[in-house]
């Protein structure tokens, strides 16, 4: 969520400005949890340790759901789906040493996709820091490249404060984790509890309102383009400018195309929306790549699977890059017009200088330009259940209105290509980092966050048993998620790569599995296995009419790659296809 | 092109600040040819001196990723048209007996300062420009040197830099607020 500046640094919240008359002397375990119910937080995901026991021991009394995960990466990576999901501040709380460490991996995730993500650890008593005490690390260190801030607390009086303001960083400007180390010895330190008044920095002033200047020019380019072209990236969703976007694509007529983050920028049912770029994007949408002459980038940072090779990228077309982040601007592709603010601040000033425009014949020729792998994969379908059949039932089933997480790898792509996304903040996949592990534990926090929603995770066999153990969780927290595992005994995106571009040197990609549905049952859940390509529809109802977590095993052809593809290092115009069409199919 | 660039960095004087610093030019890929830090004129603000090479484009990604550290409040690309920028250079040169003199004098060539004599060397003390330095350096080679510190360079605009800031009126329009 990106908000401005002035809405988060006014301080009091309505409930505390009741002036309390008495000073308060609280532990700064028990200001530490006041200080984060004064941020509206409800939930947090942690695992308790040495040094953050007096902390636990203040949270019973405190407001504050806490969800016991079975591992700290996974705690940090619920929080995440948890803010991915609802737009506020995740919370994960993790002890010092190997529970701090074990969150360095959420804190890069929430880092490279911009996830507002608060971490609180705990740290050695100040006595001991420095002498390498028990379950000792230097976390502030540590997290440094990895954080948007991070703080050590060396005083109890200085919690709410820096609290507030970590919140204030994590959610204006381009959002982002902030991790607070907190020493034991400041947890039991006693002291008077204040709310803290304005926070804020000097020179810590994200620019959300654009140059007026900028968005002028940007309009000229947009109002005079032959074969203008939209990128929608995460910075929409952020935004929450979901709706002001639909309308702006609307007035400009310009078809749309999406990063893997910028699902649910806008419907993708929409008339003009053409799918998802990059690596496994629709054909179409690189196709229109190539040929667009204006190329207008919302919120995206051109990451190198979106962009493929940036020689040949967009190699016909100006750009406009509409960030919040003016670092963004020029990193990785050269920018003609930039316009650095909150996509909301922007499209408020720039949707009223374009003028509505009739596209019609370039998006007819993008439309001309198919996916192949669609047609043949889906009107001619094999015994075995088709992990683009799985995708699109459960997307049919759920009306494309639940909430979807992913691992990472094949069954990621598939679910990207192909479920169809409505909504932001619906879609939640690790994006930037591409954690394996993630789709379970970020289901798990979406679900904490939107109860009323249903939630789908859909994940490959190898990424579930990095975090498997998070069944407990789910199960422990009596939770209603529905795990779709795209079985196939590998490592399925490194044996694509190994097949496509080592010569089918299959090195270390073969896995084994326990039995999933017995192990969903040993922890308490619902198992199904499906085997047929027939019983994919029936499973994912009975999903969906079961209490608790319910995982269903699909058991796919083994050896199935995705497709199209851009060959890493390649261009995005030089996409594979599967290469047993026949070159009669071609329809370019 | 490739050329030299001397950033200066007005930071918030608190503990990790340098590491801050450091550690991001690191991870971005940016080389260091010297660094110095010290007290600027307002009290609880520090200045950083940074030498770097790197092309136009290097060096503002450069200057927008520092802007994103929390601490620090502004940063200038100074060129040596519009800045002194000077470095300090203590030499231990061996000046023995008849030599003693011939290195007196030279030194006084480049406004050097004699700081410590032994029987055996001299400790001198002199500033400038890398070209000045350089060549003074490779004077007192011909005597011998023993030991030697430079301190990294420190710059000066010439012209009274504008107040602590955002990038807002740094970098190019885009970043200004509204007009």
């Amino acid at each position: 969520m990106v908000v401005a500046p002035t809405r988060n640094d006014t301080g009091q919240q309505p409930a505390e400005a009741e002036a309390r008359t008495s000073p308060e002397i609280l532990s700064g375990a028990q200001i530490t949890c006041r200080s984060l119910e004064a941020e509206g937080v409800t939930t947090v995901f942690g695992y308790p340790g040495g040094a953050v026991i007096p902390l636990y021991d203040a949270l019973p009394e405190a407001n504050l759901h806490h969800v016991l995960t079975r591992f700290e990466q996974w705690a940090g990576m619920a929080a995440i789906g948890y803010a991915r999901a609802t737009g506020k501040v995740g919370v994960c709380i993790a002890t010092s040493g190997p529970g701090a460490t074990n969150l360095v991996t959420a804190l890069a995730e929430a880092n490279l996709d911009s996830v507002p993500l608060v971490a609180i650890t705990g740290q050695v008593m100040e006595s001991l820091i420095g002498r390498d005490g028990f379950q000792e690390v230097d976390i502030t260190g540590i997290t440094l490249p990895v954080t948007k801030h991070n703080y050590i607390v060396h005083r109890a009086e200085d919690l709410a404060p820096t609290i507030k303001e970590a919140f204030y960083l994590a959610r204006s400007g381009r959002p982002g984790p902030v991790l607070i180390d907190i020493p034991k010895n400041v947890f039991v330190s006693k002291t008077e509890y204040k709310v803290p008044g304005k926070v804020g920095r000097k020179s810590y002033q994200p620019t959300t309102v654009p140059n007026m200047r900028q968005v002028r020019l940007a309009a000229e380019l947009i109002n005079s383009a032959k074969r203008p072209l939209i990128m929608a990236g995460h910075g929409i969703i952020l935004s929450g400018a979901e709706a002001a976007f639909t309308e702006f694509v609307e007035k400009t007529g310009i078809p749309t195309i999406f990063t893997l983050l910028g699902l649910g920028a806008m419907d993708e049912a929409h008339p003009l929306s053409i799918g998802m770029m990059g690596m496994h994007g629709h054909r179409r949408s690189n196709r229109a790549l190539d040929e667009c002459d204006l190329l207008i980038n919302f919120g995206a940072r051109f990451d190198d699977r979106a962009t493929g090779n940036l020689n040949g990228f967009a190699p016909n077309a100006k750009v406009i890059h509409v960030d919040i982040d003016p670092a963004e601007i020029g990193k990785n592709v050269p920018t003609d017009v930039p316009v650095v603010g909150d996509v909301s601040e922007v499209l408020k000033v720039l949707t009223p200088e374009v003028i509505e425009r009739d596209h019609s014949a370039w998006c007819n020729w993008i439309d001309g330009q198919h996916n192949r792998v669609l047609r043949a994969a889906l009107e001619d379908r094999p015994a075995w259940p088709e992990p683009y059949a799985i995708v699109k039932t459960i997307a049919e089933v759920t009306d494309h209105e639940a909430i979807v997480t992913t691992d990472v790898g094949q069954h990621q792509m598939w679910a990207a290509q192909h479920f169809g996304v409505r909504h932001g903040k619906r879609w939640i996949t690790s994006g930037g980092l591409g954690t394996m592990g993630f789709g379970l534990p970020s289901a798990i926090g979406a679900k904490m966050g939107q109860p009323d929603m249903e939630v789908w995770s859909i994940i490959g066999d190898g990424g579930f048993q990095m975090s498997s153990n998070e069944l407990a969780t789910a199960v422990q927290e009596k939770l209603d998620i529905n795990i779709a595992i795209i079985n196939n005994g590998y490592l399925g995106m490194v044996r694509q790569w190994q097949d496509l571009f080592h010569g089918r040197n299959y090195s270390e990609v073969e896995i084994s599995a326990p039995d999933f549905v017995k192990l969903a049952e040993a922890y308490g859940a619902t198992g199904i296995r499906v085997t047929k390509d027939s019983e994919i529809r029936e499973a994912v109802e009975k999903a969906r009419s079961i209490k608790g977590p319910v995982l269903i095993d699909f058991v796919v052809e083994p050896e199935a790659n995705v497709y199209p593809m851009v060959a890493p290092g390649a261009a995005n115009s030089d996409m594979m296809d599967d290469p047993q069409w026949s070159p009669s199919e071609e329809d370019v | 092109m490739e050329q030299t660039h001397t950033l200066v960095l007005l930071v918030e004087d608190h503990p990790g600040v340098l590491n801050r610093v450091v550690s991001l030019m690191r991870r971005r890929s940016f080389n260091i040819d010297s660094i110095t830090v010290g007290h600027s004129e307002q009290p609880g603000i520090s200045r950083m001196t940074i030498q770097l090479r790197g092309n136009s484009e290097d060096i503002e990604q450069a200057t927008k990723q520092l802007y994103k550290l929390l601490e620090v409040l502004k940063v200038s690309d100074l060129t040596p048209q519009e800045a002194m920028i000077r470095e300090l250079v203590l030499v231990k040169v061996a000046a023995k007996g008849a030599v003693r003199a011939e290195v007196i004098q030279t030194a006084s060539i480049y406004n050097a300062r004699v700081l410590d004599a032994t029987p055996n060397s001299l400790m001198i003390e002199m500033s400038g420009t890398e070209e000045e330095i350089e060549s003074f350096l490779t004077m007192m080679r011909v005597y011998g040197i023993r030991e030697m510190v430079r301190s990294g360079k420190v710059a000066l605009a010439r012209v009274a830099q504008r107040k602590a800031g955002h990038p807002d009126r740094v970098v190019e329009g885009a970043f200004a607020a509204a007009d």
